[in-house]
């Protein structure tokens, strides 16, 4: 078990996080939420360009840099810390699940423009609950040689602007994967203004059969990826009111020399330091471990999706008023913190897979 | 074959040949202190006592990686040396760091064979977490120094050879220093050793009286009103060795870990899945968490003070425990009969037998809390040292000691 970063994984997140700091400054998160696509397109070009980290998980013989979960885990959890707005996390998800089906052609199909930044993808769930691990209600048919997709992906992640779309659809009895380029898209208000998303509804959309089946591993390494990005939102918020409570003053005081502010904080980093031996964890097992990850990605969202959203939470309130005002940040990590938490569906049923898997 | 693996293979066969088969026990009769004198004569004679300590002490010189790879073979055996854990684990450590070269060759090697067992005299009732604001009192008189005070929690002193006792040396100046640290021999006139009956019904510990006991000048550890150093020495060996396990063993025996709630719990029930699987989150992500310190530390990353929080999250949890053990095992997880049976004479408990288990479980359980630092304390040391969050005001550090209010008299008591 590895759970201290190697001197290589400290220097890839030192480049992500100079990147960041260098186009994504104070105030910068703020201007594109609002406008446009709700991201930076030259910013992400230039991220995927400079730093490579659209091909990061992708392997070499499709022009990614073939690195591993442990690596992923690094460059997202400083795209959270940064709330880095844009496609780059539904991308990252719908690549996994690409490349764990198996399937070399859609593999040498899709991979490449992935890799180079040019194509953006999501995955399109559509369980009843919402929950990436139901029975899809999509459903394929045959037509015409290949297939078609029927009913609606209810919450696709940046789904108005993907260019790509992993669907999951019922076909003949089975749950198989489907890529298409169809549907019609229509934007979701979301709480989690960095970070859009939308309703995907397929009327008879072409789509082509993924073969292979390897979307109970993709979904485990979904889960890990998005602990990863609430480690850093986790990591960000403590760091920011840490900050504040040593130079904000009441009666007389830094607010941080009060045991009721310290004493919070001070919770607040226990659960950061477990919250990364968590994700360190399941990234390795990820990596080196495949028996363990199921337990390990299911422990990464039960423990963290929770963790982030209270250290948020009390992030939050610890500023006091200026926390509940729009122009303060505080209320967009509480926001990306509860959307991350039930992005990948209600968080019992985290709880209830690892129940099933210790029990 | 590496020499550490060598090393560790040679370990596993000692303790397997050396090992007793029996609990620890934590509050051993005369019988037992003498064994485990025994025994611990014998791992110093095998060369696995004192594996990282001098060898002109009578250590073995050797590296951290033996004497973690000796720890890991332990683990799975239960070794009879809980009366040396604290001389071991704090009052051995801060004498070579603090002691004098006379002191040292004295002291050090009796401790490590067993001969001579030690106990830590900082706490006292009025002064627990703030131990600064104690009051036993030592006066100068030729060579020697004259101690009257009470002391508490003081683990094994009821067997102890020798005590680290922190005394008030000079009222006059504020409190952290006026402190001296002397050694004193526990057999000395004017040492009265009583247990002190603790919420479990047994005594884990004890409370020392001191009436004019006597104490040679030669037998006193850093400077004169030096003794706030040389505690802080001892306090942050005490918390490495809380969180390293210094005399634990036993632990897979719990009666109230995941492993064992599990293993009598009805599945079945959703609400019963649901507190289980809260359980094994915190304790795995715990686990995971004390996993990732120890490969730091290995790696060159010293903890420090992020041990605070390991030592926060470990009481919480040990509380979290037991409420859900007794909570799952119902009525018969606190009342049973005093053979231990429950009492619909079934396993109403499902614990084999062994009902009282969950009941000492959950009186025991406060005690990782308040000892070695209260939660409250743990979260003080976060805030300000890993945070780095400004301190709280202090009224008590440049006023002498006998203006400070004291105890819980509001500025009553004062010597």
């Amino acid at each position: 078990m590895k759970l201290v970063l190697t001197s290589e994984q400290n220097d890839l997140r030192q480049a992500v996080r100079s990147f960041l700091s260098a186009t994504l400054p104070p105030g910068r998160v703020r201007e594109v939420m609002e406008a446009g696509d709700g991201y930076d397109r030259a910013a992400y070009d230039r991220m995927n360009g400079e730093l490579g980290l659209s091909g990061l998980v992708v392997p070499e013989e499709y022009g990614g840099a073939g690195a591993g979960h442990a690596e992923l885990a690094v460059v997202l959890e400083e795209l959270g810390a940064a709330l880095l707005p844009g496609p780059f996390l539904a991308t990252t998800l719908a690549t996994l699940v690409l490349l764990e089906s198996g399937d070399a052609g859609a593999a040498k199909d899709h991979l490449p423009g992935i890799a180079e930044g040019r194509v953006r993808a999501s995955f399109a769930p559509s369980s009843a609950d919402g929950s990436w691990w139901g029975a899809p209600s999509v459903t394929a048919a045959e037509a015409g040689g290949g297939h078609v997709l029927d009913g609606v992906a209810p919450y696709v992640l940046n789904g108005a602007d993907a260019d790509l779309l992993v669907v999951p659809a019922r076909l003949g009895g089975r749950t198989r994967l489907f890529v298409t380029t169809g549907g019609e898209r229509a934007p979701l208000t979301t709480l989690d203004l960095t970070r859009r998303q939308a309703r995907v509804e397929f009327a008879a959309a072409p789509a082509r059969l993924v073969e292979g089946d390897g979307l109970a591993r993709a979904l485990d390494l979904a889960s890990v990826a998005v602990a990863a990005e609430q480690l850093g939102v986790l990591r960000a918020s403590l760091a920011a009111i840490t900050e504040y409570a040593g130079i904000r003053v009441a009666f007389g005081r830094y607010i941080g020399s009060y045991q009721g502010v310290k004493h919070r904080l001070a919770d607040m980093h226990c659960a950061l330091e477990q919250a990364e031996s968590v994700v360190r964890h399941a990234a390795w097992a990820a990596g080196e471990a495949p028996g363990e990850l199921p337990a390990a990605a299911a422990l990464a969202q039960a423990y963290t999706g929770r963790a982030c959203f209270q250290v948020a939470k009390d992030h939050l309130l610890l500023y006091g008023g200026i926390g509940f005002t729009w122009e303060h940040d505080a209320h967009l990590y509480y926001k990306r913190a509860k959307s991350l938490e039930v992005l990948l569906g209600p968080p019992r049923a985290h709880r209830a897979r690892l129940a099933d898997l210790v029990l | 074959m590496s020499d550490l693996e060598e090393y560790r293979r040679r370990a596993r066969e000692w303790l397997a040949a050396n090992a007793p088969g029996h609990r620890a026990e934590a509050t051993p009769d005369e019988d037992g202190v003498a064994r485990a004198k025994a025994f611990m004569a014998r791992m110093h004679d095998a060369g696995y006592s004192g594996i990282t300590w001098p060898r002109e002490y009578g250590g073995q010189g050797l590296t951290q990686a033996e004497d973690r790879a000796f720890a890991a073979e332990a683990r799975d055996f239960t070794l009879p040396i809980y009366v040396f854990s604290i001389g071991l684990g704090m009052c051995g450590p801060t004498v070579l760091d603090m002691g004098t070269e006379e002191q040292k060759a004295r002291w050090i090697r009796p401790l490590l064979r067993g001969e001579e067992i030690w106990c830590q005299l900082f706490s006292e009732p009025g002064a627990g977490s703030d131990v600064a604001g104690l009051q036993t009192r030592a006066e100068r008189d030729g060579g020697e120094w004259v101690v009257h005070g009470q002391k508490v929690w003081t683990s094994v002193a009821q067997h102890a050879d020798r005590g680290l006792l922190l005394t008030r040396t000079d009222p006059g100046v504020p409190k952290h220093k006026g402190l001296t640290m002397l050694v004193v021999d526990m057999r000395a006139p004017g040492v009265t050793v009583r247990p002190l009956r603790d919420m479990t019904g047994r005594a884990h510990f004890n409370e020392i009286f001191f009436d004019g006991v006597r104490i040679p000048d030669a037998d006193r550890v850093g400077e004169v009103n030096g003794g706030w150093q040389v505690a802080v020495t001892t306090l942050l060996h005490e918390r490495l060795s809380i969180a390293g396990g210094v005399g634990m063993s036993g632990q897979s025996e719990n009666p109230v870990s995941f492993e064992a709630l599990r293993s009598r719990a009805d599945l079945g029930d959703p609400i019963v899945r649901d507190q289980l699987v809260e359980l094994y989150i915190r304790s795995r992500a715990l686990s995971l968490f004390n996993t990732r310190l120890s490969q730091e530390t290995k790696a060159g990353i010293f903890p420090g003070a992020r041990g605070s929080a390991a030592k926060l999250l470990l009481a919480e949890l040990t509380l979290f425990q037991a409420d859900l053990a007794a909570s799952l095992a119902g009525p018969g997880s606190v009342a049973y009969r005093e053979d231990g049976e429950t009492g619909d004479g079934g396993d109403s408990a499902g614990d084999g037998g062994d009902a009282g288990r969950i009941a000492h479980a959950l009186s025991l359980a406060p005690a990782m809390a308040l000892g070695g630092g209260t939660n409250e304390i743990m979260r003080n040391i976060i805030g300000d040292r890993v945070l780095g969050l400004p301190p709280e005001p202090r009224v008590d550090k440049n006023v002498p000691f006998s203006e400070l209010k004291v105890n819980s008299q509001g500025g009553g008591t004062r010597r």
